[in-house]
Order: structure tokens, then sequence, then C-alpha cells
């Protein structure tokens, strides 16, 4: 079952061609990873999805749903839920307020149950924490629960940026450099995360990765991005050793 | 002699109390504005004047009950600062900062000439079931306007302090004022929330100039008390609401105090001169959290 599909997408500025008729395909479950040198036009690729920016040309379909007058703020409420490279959180709130704000894309009570605190708005706050605490254990956050996202490292707010993509309950998540910034351990508990996220949650991912172990451990298949064109899809090992991409990246 | 000075001084903080809430309050409208847009709108005093005006119209001419025209004045201003956010700001999204400021300032000119328009440039009196009426006890007389003013700021600082607090709305409104981008992709439409910020910030001004008409009559040029309303949100620290009060109170019994120890007119600059005394020791404000936002 195909959950994302692209067709013949492009988008220029000005007179540069970000991205230039990219198509392929992402099954349900699957986790496809995107490498390519700097400039390939991979985070060009994710706005394009997360509708920061319109297409110039071609299509996206969301699991049956054409992206076209979707405004970004929906992108959420469909299924869709990414991270930043450099991370984009609450910074003056704590952990598990950042996390929550995540579930409320769900919530179905009203200003006026919210402001009496009535019945279904207490239900609806024990399943929004509950859900939040699932991914706090999920992600080990246990200890940085009530702490605020500024005296965090970068490492962890990483991780925090990934729950509240999680809390979303979506269908795909579009990770930007899982990654970067992070130690060789915490790169390695990353492994062991993304494995969870796609077994336990059953959420598609696709990321944008420069570590080739990182890629290779996790992903189903791999997506080579040259000058906003695909060089090649496949398996992590074929996708290395394709000519193309050897000499995309070593000019 | 110790004994009258004492009851002036009390009558003084009193006045000064009253007064300086309607600053807060006016000063809270910048804050919520800056807060969600990071955008100064000069017209908040105008806003102010133009909902004292209408809530003139709805309870001395259209013979309203008080309560109801109250609460049609503030609810029109409130649509009208959506509609302002969506015709005058929304489309200057990404225009330099200069350029939206001067936009605020046109709509200020705009608001003062059409109250002229409507109303004329005589000075009204908002007919009120409480104006005139005071309290007295131990020799301090104590209008019962001055002290709607300060239950009316609790009131409603209460109210939103509450509406943050638990509702969805009020968190989505504090998660787009921090990061608008990880609010959009959380599901929260940052512009649904700026339109609302600004009905919000239009109606508590609205509620400012509601409170303040029995105490200083109504005319078009009321809006420029918006001026000190902007250095008390300064000195409480450009971007906390609490602070924007403390900010009001400290200019509003700053100012009494002027006009009793200073020779007279002082009291007109104190505002500035409180303000640029926090500018040099205190640059950030009384309450703030200084934060860096990433443009």
């Amino acid at each position: 079952m195909t959950i994302l599909e692209l067709k013949n997408v492009s988008v220029a500025f000005g007179g540069v061609k970000a991205i230039e008729s990219v198509s392929f395909s992402m099954e349900h479950g699957e986790v496809l990873s995107i490498v390519g040198p700097n400039g390939a036009g991979k985070t060009t690729l994710f706005n394009l999805i997360s509708k920061i920016y319109d297409l110039d040309s071609g299509s996206i379909i969301f699991n049956d749903i054409e992206l076209k007058e979707t405004r970004p703020h929906e992108i959420a409420k469909l299924g869709i839920a990414r991270t930043f490279q450099n991370t984009e959180l609450f910074e003056h709130e704590s952990v598990l307020n950042n996390l929550l704000i995540g579930c409320h894309v769900h919530t179905g009570t009203n200003l006026v149950d919210e402001l009496f605190f009535l019945r279904k708005a207490q239900d609806q706050e024990l399943v929004f924490r509950k859900n939040a605490e699932n991914i706090i254990d999920l992600l080990d956050l246990q200890s940085y629960r009530n702490t605020k996202i500024v005296s965090l490292p970068f490492g962890i707010r990483k991780l925090v940026e990934i729950g509240r993509a999680l809390c979303l309950k979506p269908k795909l998540v579009l990770l930007d450099e899982p990654s970067s910034g992070l130690n060789p351990e915490e790169t390695e508990d990353l492994v062991f995360q993304i494995e969870d996220i796609k077994e336990e949650l059953g959420i598609s991912i696709l990321m944008i990765e420069h570590d080739m172990n990182l890629v290779s451990k996790t992903s189903d298949r791999v997506l080579a991005l040259a000058d906003g064109k695909v060089l090649t899809i496949g398996k992590s090992q074929e996708v290395q050793e394709h000519p193309q991409v050897i000499k995309a990246y070593l000019g | 002699m110790a004994l009258e000075e004492k009851l002036e001084h009390t009558q003084l903080l009193i006045s000064g109390l009253s007064q300086g809430c309607v600053y807060g309050l006016i000063a809270s409208g910048f804050v919520l504005i800056y807060k969600a847009t990071e955008m100064v709108n000069f017209a908040q005093g105008d806003l102010m004047m133009f909902g004292a005006f209408l809530a003139y119209t709805f309870i001395s001419i259209f013979n309203f009950p008080f309560a109801l025209g109250l609460v049609a004045a503030i609810l029109a201003m409130a649509g009208i600062g959506a509609l302002i956010e969506r015709f005058a700001i929304r489309p200057m999204i990404g225009e330099p900062h200069f350029s939206v400021l001067m936009i605020t300032i046109g709509l200020g000119f705009i608001f003062r000439a059409l109250a002229g328009f409507i109303w004329g440039s005589e000075p009204r009196s908002l007919k009120t079931p409480y104006a005139g009426k005071v309290f007295e006890f131990d020799g301090i007389i104590i209008g019962h306007e001055n002290i709607i003013i300060v239950l009316g700021t609790l009131a409603l600082c209460s109210a939103l302090a509450f509406f943050f607090k638990t509702t969805n709305l009020g968190k989505a409104m504090q998660a787009a004022s921090q990061n608008q981008l990880a609010a959009m992709y959380v599901g929260i439409s940052v512009k649904k929330i700026n339109s609302i910020t600004w009905a919000i910030s239009a109606a508590i001004s609205a509620t400012a100039g509601i409170l303040i008409a029995p105490v200083s009559l109504i005319d078009p040029q009321i809006g420029f008390i918006g001026v000190k309303a902007f250095a008390a949100a300064i000195v409480g620290g450009f971007g906390s609401l609490p602070g924007a009060i403390i900010g009001g109170l400290i200019i509003g019994i700053g100012e009494q105090f002027a006009g009793l120890y200073l020779p007279p007119g002082f009291s007109e600059v104190t505002a500035y001169a409180i303000l640029l005394t926090m500018l040099l020791i205190r640059p950030h404000g009384i309450l703030t959290s200084v934060q860096i936002k990433k443009m």
C-alpha cells in the first residue's frame, strides 16, 4: 500500500531549479532515506511535502489525498509530522508541554468544555497525558520531563522534537537529519529508536540523513538526490555503489 | 499637617492606581500583539478611544442598557481588530517591520479623523450607573469609577490568565508566539491565531477606554495616552503581560506624585522620565524573559 507518492514534482526559485521532476513513492511502514550532497534539494523536498512551498508542477499524493490546496497547518491533521534540522521547539516550555501540544491536534473539546474543565476535557487531558508518557518512555526522556527546552543539550532537543512529532500520531514522519549534532552514542541509540517508531508505532519514516552507517542500518530503501534530480533509488548498498552517486559526492 | 499629608498621599495613590490600570491595560494590548507577531501597534491608544466612542454611541445615543452597550462596544472593537489584522497587517507579512509600524501609525490617524468626523471634537461624557458616586472614610474620598477601574482591570487580567492557562486556544496562542513554524506543524493555524490576537488586543483597549471614560471625558485625542502606555509596556519588559500592568501602575502612580512634588508640567513628562531611567538601569524591563527569537 502506497502512503506517499510524488509525481514529476518541480519547483524553481527564480532561475534556480531546486527540484526537477522528482518522482518516487513510498510504501506504508517503510523507512526511506534521502541522501545527497549539500544543495541537492533534500530539505526543499521536505518543505514541498509539508507545504511550506507550493509546487510549480507535478503532484504529491499522501494517503490517496492530493496535497494541492492544503495549508501547512492542515498537514498535521492529515497525518504528516516533521522535525527540523536545527529543531523548532517551544523553548520556554517543559519537555512534557512540548509533547502535549503535539497531542492537541486531535482535540475533541470546545472552549466551554475547557473553560469549565468538564468531564470531556478531563478525559481528554488524561488520554493526552498517557500518550505523551508513552512517547517519553519510548524515547527515554523520563529524566527531562519537566525541564525547559532552553536548558537541554542539543541531542536531547532533537529527541524531544521527534517525540512531539510522534505525539501527533502521524502516519508518516519526516525527519530532517535526525543524527546531525548527536554524539556517536546518541546516534547508536537513534538506530533502535527509529526501529521502534517503525515496528511499535507502525509509522512510516522519510528521513534526510548523512550518516551512511545509520542509513544502512535503518532504511528499507535509499533515494539519492543531486541538483534537484533523483539519481537512483534502491537498497542502501546498491545506492552507495551507484557510479553517479559516487560522482555526485566526489565530483 | 502630617495627617493631611498622609491623606493627600493616599488620595494620590488611589487615583494613580486607577490611572495606572488603564495604562496597564493598553500596554497589555501592545504586548499581546508584539508577542504574537513581533509588531508594535501604535494605533493601540486610538483603538481605546474608538472603543470608548462606540460605547458612548450605544449607551448615550442608542440608549442601550449600560451592560449591553459595554459588551456590544467590546465585541465590535474585537471585530474591528480582527479586520485590521486581516486587511492591513496580514498582507504585510514579510515586509520590513518599519513599513508595518508606519501602517499602524497611519491607522491611528484614520481612527482619530474618523472619530472627529463622526462624533466631532467636543468632549463627550459616557453615562454610567456609577459616575459621580463616592465612598468616603477617614477623610479619604474614593470615586466609584476609580474602584470600578481597578476591579475591572483585576477581573480582565484574571480572565486572561485563566484563558491562557486552561483553553486550547490560549495554549495555541502561546505556542505560536514562541515558535510559529513549530506551531504550524503541530496543526495550529498561525494566521487565525494572529487575527484572534488582534481581536483580543482591541477588545482590551476598548475595555480600557470604557473604564477611563467616566474619569476623563472622551474626545478623539484621548488615544494619545497610548504613548504613555507604550512607555509602560517597555518599563514592564516588553513581552510580559503582568509586566505591562506593573509598568502601567508605576507610571500612573509616579505621575500623580510628580504632580505634587515637582513644578507644574512635570507630571506630563513623568512617564518618559521613568522610561529613560528604566532603559538606563534595566534595559530589558522589570519582568521579562529575555528571549532571542530565530527569525
